[in-house]
């Protein structure tokens, strides 16, 4: 997985309420605790932010793959129609790049579409046979969990958890991994 | 932030539901055992699909001689409903894709059973390209394959061929898209499982999904992508399709309105279809707290609108056929209208045009007897509609002594039955082992738009910590 970072002990503060869990990631941050990654049943608006993490660059990769469907389509085309196996259908020349608008348009989807989705399972570390860490099994159902790694915090065990409760945790429970 | 919303605003879900209420009512008929109505419904639609395979391959064993095309009538029902399901398909995507990028909340209820529809509409169709091949062994010659693979290359000039690469494509990204938005699902289902195969095989599906802030952020940007490819592509796909027609020199197909009236035509069967499946859904599976009678409401206002879009093409193509003053184009319009296909065209008029109008008031508009009807009878005009545009357009050739009738064998009826056979049997699969309603989804709107609004959303909407949060206290 791309969030483990090897065996450690973790604190994990159990929320009932996504506003609640993005009004405590601020307040704990200010505390100076560093927060390793917090789990939800869905999205969070503004939480990648306020976690401090990186704008993601999938939109980079879905360009450059659609760019590749497009050349891609452009080469198949033109070695086909027009150098391998010329042809006048219609009175349409070999090669006419407005006519193979469909074409290309259909590759650089594709391309655009597989290529991306590819790329978002390869950077979160996703895939059939990946064994999921779960810091709470009820992150996939109704509570938000904030995992903090005691290896990577200069505060204590005792000093993070009373920080997390009062932050609105509902509990605070160690995980071992 | 994200959950503030007008207090004017009709809730999207209603009953006061939880967090964990939802994943409990949508994960409930994934989890028990199947309903009697779903065991009937599955074993009907198994022996339709069964009679409807021995139907089909008898149809390959003979040749399409089995069907009542003629020399004149060169296309018919297969084509008829191979452009009927692809247009069912695209509700789907334009739930998903389009109301995604306009921020419409409500299509949270209901994007799911519509993407499915959108994958399995599809498989339709393409089971009506490989019947009407003949020779379905040789069907990967549509692909473009070297030369020295046994045939010439595929004529990348042929609307053919651009349909091979636009359906393909539209199935593989609405796939793509529909497994993509099923993975937190999964993952929910997963973490809920009670046996070890199902445990395995959630497992393998969520890809060790584990709903960490950074994959969601990822997640939502990748789907708002995939929204924003699959919104041309779907305009793309009818397009293409209504080319098929529009680049030929046969009166009646040869116009440059088809793309957009195919594309709103499209979309009207297909929200049709959807509010079929959904009105079915929400009372099988007892999810009228999610997909409520604004959920139906909306789905309607896009019907009456596409509904209309398509009355005004029939009117705008019958107006130009007059004004073009090419007579052959005038004699295709009123031969559809007076001569021997009447009423297929009226039919199409009628079930297209003035029935879906009703919607306009506001009590047809809500009413789930109402909806349902007009909803199969708009599915039953748009088959009219491409019936129409296909036969009546084939039926009287430029001379009259290749003038001919196309009559239906049991064989075009059957193949017909097959794709109801597979589509249901395919749906039914899918609503009993995923969730027909989209969990994450729903749970990111069901704060601002539940009608029991929580003590939190006050609070945070002035960027104040809720001191007291009580909106998921109901499940401890």
């Amino acid at each position: 997985m791309s969030d483990v970072n090897g065996n450690g002990k973790f604190l994990v503060g159990i929320f009932d309420d996504d506003d609640v869990v993005l009004k405590a990631v601020k307040d704990i941050k200010k505390e100076g605790v560093r927060i390793h990654e917090v789990y939800s049943p869905f999205p969070i608006h503004g939480l990648d932010v306020a976690l401090g993490h990186p704008r993601s660059r999938l939109g980079i990769a879905a360009f450059l793959f659609a760019l590749s469907g497009t050349t891609t389509a452009l080469l198949l085309t033109f070695y086909t129609e027009g150098f391998d196996w010329p042809m006048i259908v219609g009175g349409k020349d070999s090669f006419s790049p407005i006519i193979y608008v469909p074409i290309i348009f259909e590759l650089t989807v594709l391309f655009c579409a597989l290529g991306m989705v590819g790329t978002f399972l390869v950077s979160n570390g996703l895939g059939p046979t990946v064994k999921p860490l779960m810091y709470d099994l009820r992150t996939t159902d109704n509570k938000f969990a904030m995992a903090i790694d005691l290896s990577k915090n200069t505060i204590g065990e005792g000093d993070i958890e009373q920080i997390l409760r009062k932050s609105g945790a509902a509990e605070v429970n160690v995980k071992q991994f | 932030m994200s959950h503030v919303t007008s207090a004017v605003r009709t809730p999207l879900v209603t009953g006061g539901k939880t967090y964990a209420d939802v994943t409990e009512d949508i994960s409930r008929q994934v989890e028990g055992s199947p309903t009697r109505e779903w065991t009937i419904a599955f074993t009907i639609s198994v022996i339709v699909l069964l009679y409807g395979t021995a139907c089909v391959f008898w149809t390959w064993w003979e040749g399409l001689g089995v069907w009542g095309l003629n020399k004149t009538v060169g296309w018919a029902w297969d084509i008829t409903n191979f452009v009927w399901w692809v247009g069912i398909g695209h509700a789907g995507t334009l739930i998903s894709a389009i109301l995604l990028l306009f921020r419409q909340k409500w299509r949270t209820a209901v994007n799911r059973a519509a993407e499915a529809m959108t994958i399995f509409a599809v498989i339709c169709a393409a089971s009506f390209i490989l019947m009407h091949m003949g020779r379905p062994w040789l069907a990967y010659w549509a692909l473009p394959l070297p030369n020295t693979f046994g045939s010439l290359w595929v004529n990348f000039k042929s609307p053919l061929v651009w349909d091979v690469f636009a359906i393909s494509t539209y199935f593989t990204v609405s796939l793509v898209f529909w497994y993509m938005g099923l993975v937190p699902d999964l993952a929910t289902i997963r973490d809920r499982a009670r046996s070890k195969v199902s445990r395995y095989i959630y497992g393998a599906f969520a890809l060790g999904w584990n709903g960490s802030a950074k994959t969601w952020a990822r997640y939502e940007y990748m789907s708002l992508i995939l929204a924003g490819l699959s919104t041309p592509l779907v305009l793309s796909v009818h397009t293409i399709v209504s080319m098929d027609f529009a680049t030929s020199v046969i009166p009646g197909w040869h116009t440059t309105i088809f793309p957009p009236y195919f594309v709103a035509g499209a979309i009207f069967s297909g929200f049709a279809m959807v509010q079929n499946l959904v009105l079915i859904i929400r009372v099988v599976f007892k999810l009228e707290d999610y997909i409520t009678l604004e959920h139906i409401e909306s789905m309607n206002k896009v019907i009456t609108l596409t509904g209309s879009i398509v009355g005004v093409a029939y009117l705008t193509e019958f107006f130009i056929a007059w004004y073009s003053g090419v007579e052959f184009e005038s004699y295709a319009f009123i031969n559809r209208a007076t001569g021997p296909y009447w009423w297929a065209y009226w039919a199409m008029m009628t079930c297209n045009v003035i029935t879906p109008q009703l919607f306009w008031s506001r009590a047809i508009r809500r009413s789930i007897v109402w909806t349902f009807t007009l909803s199969v009878v708009v599915n039953i005009g748009m088959w009219f509609e491409r019936f129409v545009i296909i036969v009546t357009s084939l039926h009287r050739d430029y001379l009259p002594s290749s003038w001919a009738m196309f009559h239906p064998t049991l064989f075009d009826i059957s193949d017909y039955i097959f794709s109801f056979g597979l589509f249901f049997t395919l749906f039914l699969l899918f609503s009993k082992f995923l969730p027909v309603v989209n969990m994450a989804e729903v749970k990111t709107v069901i704060k601002s738009s539940s009608e029991k609004l929580p003590v939190s959303v006050s609070g945070v909407a002035k960027g104040e910590r809720v001191a007291n949060p009580t909106f998921n206290k109901g499940v401890e």
